[in-house]
């Protein structure tokens, strides 16, 4: 494998690892302040015990984002130099401001949040929770600007020594495509946090144990869960297509595997991608569906990918078309699954229907692989461009980097994330097996610590 | 507004070095002052709440370093690659050891994670130090500013050094002792007990080291890069520096030994931030000298971003920082005392 392919590899292997940790704490973290602020609220301290419970699951997944952010901070220079060198006078600004103001504010509060409960006041304390929500939230938005400039650069002066520089600081914070990629993918975050925390209330009731728990987790995540389901198809999801359409029209036509352009085009449910004959194999498909979803009418012509040529290709095609319909996919089957939970709730049955219980605690796996698949869509549909229609990602790297360098760290972090993921598993199970406690029993277990 | 950006990056960078710095210390003394398991505990509990916090300004050094530098920042982080993996990879083994230890009471698990606590903070005090020596003595900058330097090559200094050189190494030395007394006068302001009185035995075994180890850098380093005294002689007012260093090295030692354990841990980072300083008088107007004869060395204002990106910059840096100067001390001052006064709260 050449080197390029190896830079490639090695930072789509780490970020993705990384994503795994951040979408369920900026998921949580939202969750955590609703706690919270029932507990306020009822004065109920089952509330508070739940809070102290999510807040452990919290801390640990907390740890790994950040141990596995780390390298993300140094991977810009370490193996995409070229690439940093002449986009730093954009991209360095966001990705400055997100530990400037996101990475102190959260790692500070989350210690007074996790440690202080005793030396703050409930409100206090209240308040150390929400600075950890506006961290987490905070440090998401800086690096979708980052991204976002990545895949629709805007606001930036190009310099005679081919170095690229902000022209306008807000039109970079406000880029259109920020902004709705934001939008999509916290509600994305928003899954992931209401699907595990539904999973596991899920879990005790049909344990039958920590019953109290269980409806608090099951009522809240499913809340939770169908509201930011229902946003991520409308308005989130509809909204970033039509902008892929218009702004990135290669990705959006191999997203669709739409090889031809045509009027009516029809959208293809499943399939599979065949480039050479530049087809789609045993296709299901609705005819006209496509050019609705993006021009509102029917009629309206698509461009397929033959408008285009080759070389400006997404160049993993197939992976881009799996990717893109495995995201939208799961999206439909989320927001089914949560409305028949929540029509059950509103019904009472929902806590003793253990027929729809067992989908919802098999499910917590599933917004992982949307939100791992929404990324794939988005990194992959920018190809081969590094910074869209601007730079290509051939040649971006790291020239004094050789193959063998960075097969060697490539293969060292693979291992090293095995190892986290094994003590992931280990870590959050036993937080699960022992459950939330009540009050008295959970003060008096002192060889529990941090 | 280049050398005010140069100026922020040392800053930060000393600020981490400061606040981490007694994180790495505290692991670094880990095995050899906290002997049961109730001291092991208070060790931890001491750093506990902050150590996240103050690694923090690597990264938002870092950063800033990228977003007013860009250039120094390719060129830099590719060059160093391997010894940059190697610092994160113990990033990580130093983050899970700190947070990991306290979760299962197995003996097994604590005394594996007690001893990565100090195999990745020793080694990661090394790295820093080298690093920073790397950095004053230059490296081989290519025709297009980047360069690629090995692990080591004949261990001499030169037009093609190694990461590792003999000047490097001290570097690493001088930093592992200087941040372990460091941790040791941390420690003695946190703990109480046997563990606090082995925190003291450590630093007064440790101070004759430092003070030994900093006599003799400052020759080597002279004799590493010859350049790097030629501010000095424009300028009366950098001896400063050197002054500091040692006036920071007598007053540590006669606070400690006065019982005032503030006053010898405030000390201790006046001398971080007084040697910092040195180096970085030394470097200015450079952000990475060059040891090719045939390349200028990079300054600041050959790399230097545009000026929209400084004037925006140096707003949302002020703000940033005085809100994160706020929750640092919302942070220590309710974390204030000795350890055993808020170790119940640490655990969750
Ligand atoms: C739980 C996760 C999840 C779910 C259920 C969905 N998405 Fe998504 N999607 C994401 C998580 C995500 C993401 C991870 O958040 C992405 C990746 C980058 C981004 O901005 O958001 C994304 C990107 C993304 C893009 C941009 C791709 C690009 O930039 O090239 C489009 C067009 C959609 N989504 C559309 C949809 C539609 C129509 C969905 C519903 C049926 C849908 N997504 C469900
Ligand atoms: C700020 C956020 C991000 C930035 C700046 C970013 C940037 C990059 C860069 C520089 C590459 C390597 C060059 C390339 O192959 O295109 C890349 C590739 C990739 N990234 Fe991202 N990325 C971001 C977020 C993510 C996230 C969160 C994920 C997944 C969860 C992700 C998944 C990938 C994948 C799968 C690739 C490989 C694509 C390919 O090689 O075809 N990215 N991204
Ligand atoms: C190339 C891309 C990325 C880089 C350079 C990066 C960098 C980092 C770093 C350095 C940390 C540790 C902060 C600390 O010490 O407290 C971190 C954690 C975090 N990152 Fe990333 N990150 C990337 C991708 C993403 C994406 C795509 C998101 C979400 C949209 C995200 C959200 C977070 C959050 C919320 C945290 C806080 C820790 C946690 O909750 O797990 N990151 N990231």
């Amino acid at each position: 494998m050449d080197a390029l392919t190896l830079h490639r590899l090695q930072f789509s292997f780490t970020v993705t690892f990384h994503y795994l940790f951040p979408q369920l704490t900026m998921g949580l973290a939202l969750l955590l302040v609703v706690l919270k602020t029932m507990a306020l609220r009822t004065n109920d301290e089952r509330y508070d015990e739940a809070a102290r419970f999510w807040a452990k699951i919290f801390a640990v997944n907390f740890l790994l984002g950040v141990v596995t952010g780390i390298p993300m901070e140094f991977q810009f220079g370490t193996n995409w130099s070229e690439f940093s060198r002449r986009t730093g006078g954009v991209i360095g600004q966001p990705l400055a401001m997100e530990g400037v103001f996101s990475f102190f504010l959260e790692s500070s509060f989350l210690g007074l949040f996790l440690f202080g409960e005793k030396r703050l006041s409930r409100l206090a304390h209240w308040g150390a929770g929400f600075m950890v929500f506006l961290g987490s939230w905070i440090s998401g938005f800086f690096i979708i600007v980052t991204d976002a400039w990545m895949q629709h650069p805007v606001a930036y002066e190009l310099m005679p020594n081919g170095t690229y520089q902000v022209s306008s600081f807000w039109g970079l914070m406000t880029n259109p495509w920020a902004l709705r990629q934001y939008a999509h993918n916290m509600c994305g975050a928003v899954v992931t946090g209401a699907f595990v925390m539904s999973s596991v209330g899920a879990l005790y009731l049909l344990q039958k144990r920590d019953v109290d728990f269980g409806r608090i987790f099951v009522r809240v995540g499913v809340i939770a869960a169908v509201v930011a389901s229902i946003t991520m198809i409308f308005p989130t999801g509809d909204m970033q297509g039509k902008f892929v359409a218009d702004n990135q029209p290669t990705a959006m036509a191999g997203m669709e595997g739409l090889f031809h352009s045509q009027k009516g085009a029809p959208i293809v449910l499943m399939g599979q991608p065949d480039i050479e004959a530049q087809k789609i194999d045993n296709p299901i498909a609705v005819n006209k569906v496509l050019s609705f979803l993006i021009y509102g009418t029917s009629a309206a012509e698509v461009q397929g990918l033959d408008s285009y040529p080759k070389d400006q290709w997404p160049t993993t095609l197939p992976l881009l078309f799996y990717a893109y319909h495995i995201m939208a996919g799961l999206g439909t089957y989320f927001a089914g699954l949560m409305g028949l939970a929540v029509f059950l709730l509103w019904r009472g049955k929902l806590y003793s229907s253990r027929w729809m219980l067992w989908p919802i605690l098999l499910s917590f796996p599933l917004p992982y692989i949307a939100n791992t698949a929404g990324w794939m869509t988005a990194e992959i549909g920018r190809q081969p461009w590094l910074v869209y229609n601007l730079i290509r990602t051939a040649g971006s790297d790291s020239a004094t980097v050789g193959a063998g360098t960075t097969l060697f760290s490539l293969l060292g972090f693979m291992g090293m994330y095995t190892v986290l993921a094994i003590l992931w598993v280990l870590l959050v199970y036993n937080i699960i097996e022992s459950g939330p406690k009540p009050a008295a029993t959970a003060a008096a277990q002192p060889q529990v610590h941090a | 507004m280049a050398t005010l950006w140069f100026w922020i990056v040392a800053v930060m960078l000393a600020a981490y070095v400061v606040l981490d710095g007694f994180d790495l210390g505290a692991g670094i003394l880990f095995p050899f002052v906290a002997r049961t398991e109730e001291e092991r505990h208070q060790v931890i509990s001491a750093i506990g709440p902050v150590w996240d916090g103050n690694e923090v300004w690597l990264l938002a050094g870092g950063g800033t370093l990228f977003f007013a530098f860009p250039l120094v920042y390719a060129s830099a982080f590719s060059g160093f690659y391997m010894p940059l993996m190697i610092v994160l990879w113990l990033l990580v083994l130093r983050g899970l050891a700190v947070e990991l230890r306290a979760h299962f009471a197995d003996p097994i698990w604590r005394s594996f994670f007690g001893g990565l606590f100090f195999f990745a903070s020793a080694m990661l005090a090394i790295f820093f130090g080298a690093a920073l020596a790397n950095v004053i003595r230059g490296v081989p900058l290519g025709a297009d500013n980047y360069f690629f330097l090995a692990l080591w090559t004949n261990w001499r200094t030169g037009p093609n050094p190694g990461i590792l050189d003999w000047y490097t190494v001290i570097g690493g030395v001088v930093a592992l002792l200087a941040l372990a007394l460091h941790g040791a006068l941390y420690l003695i302001v946190k703990s109480e007990g046997e563990l606090r009185r082995r925190a003291r035995k450590a630093a007064g075994l440790l101070w004759p080291l430092v003070t030994l180890a900093t006599v003799l850098a400052i020759p080597a380093t002279v004799v590493a890069r010859p350049d790097s005294l030629q501010n000095y002689h424009g300028h009366p007012a950098a001896f400063l520096a050197p002054v500091i260093v040692a006036m920071s090295l007598v007053s540590m030692i006669v606070l400690l030994r006065k019982g005032s354990e503030v006053g010898a841990f405030l000390s201790s980072s006046a001398y971080l931030i007084a040697m910092l300083c040195g180096a970085a008088v030394g470097l200015y107007p450079v952000l990475l000298p060059s040891t090719n004869p045939a390349m200028g060395s990079m300054t600041i204002a050959n790399s230097i971003v545009g000026p929209h990106s400084l004037r925006v910059g140096l707003v949302w840096w002020t703000i940033g920082t005085m809100l994160a100067l706020m929750y640092f001390s919302i942070v220590y001052w309710l974390f204030r005392g000795k350890v055993s006064q808020y170790s119940d709260t640490y655990g969750h």
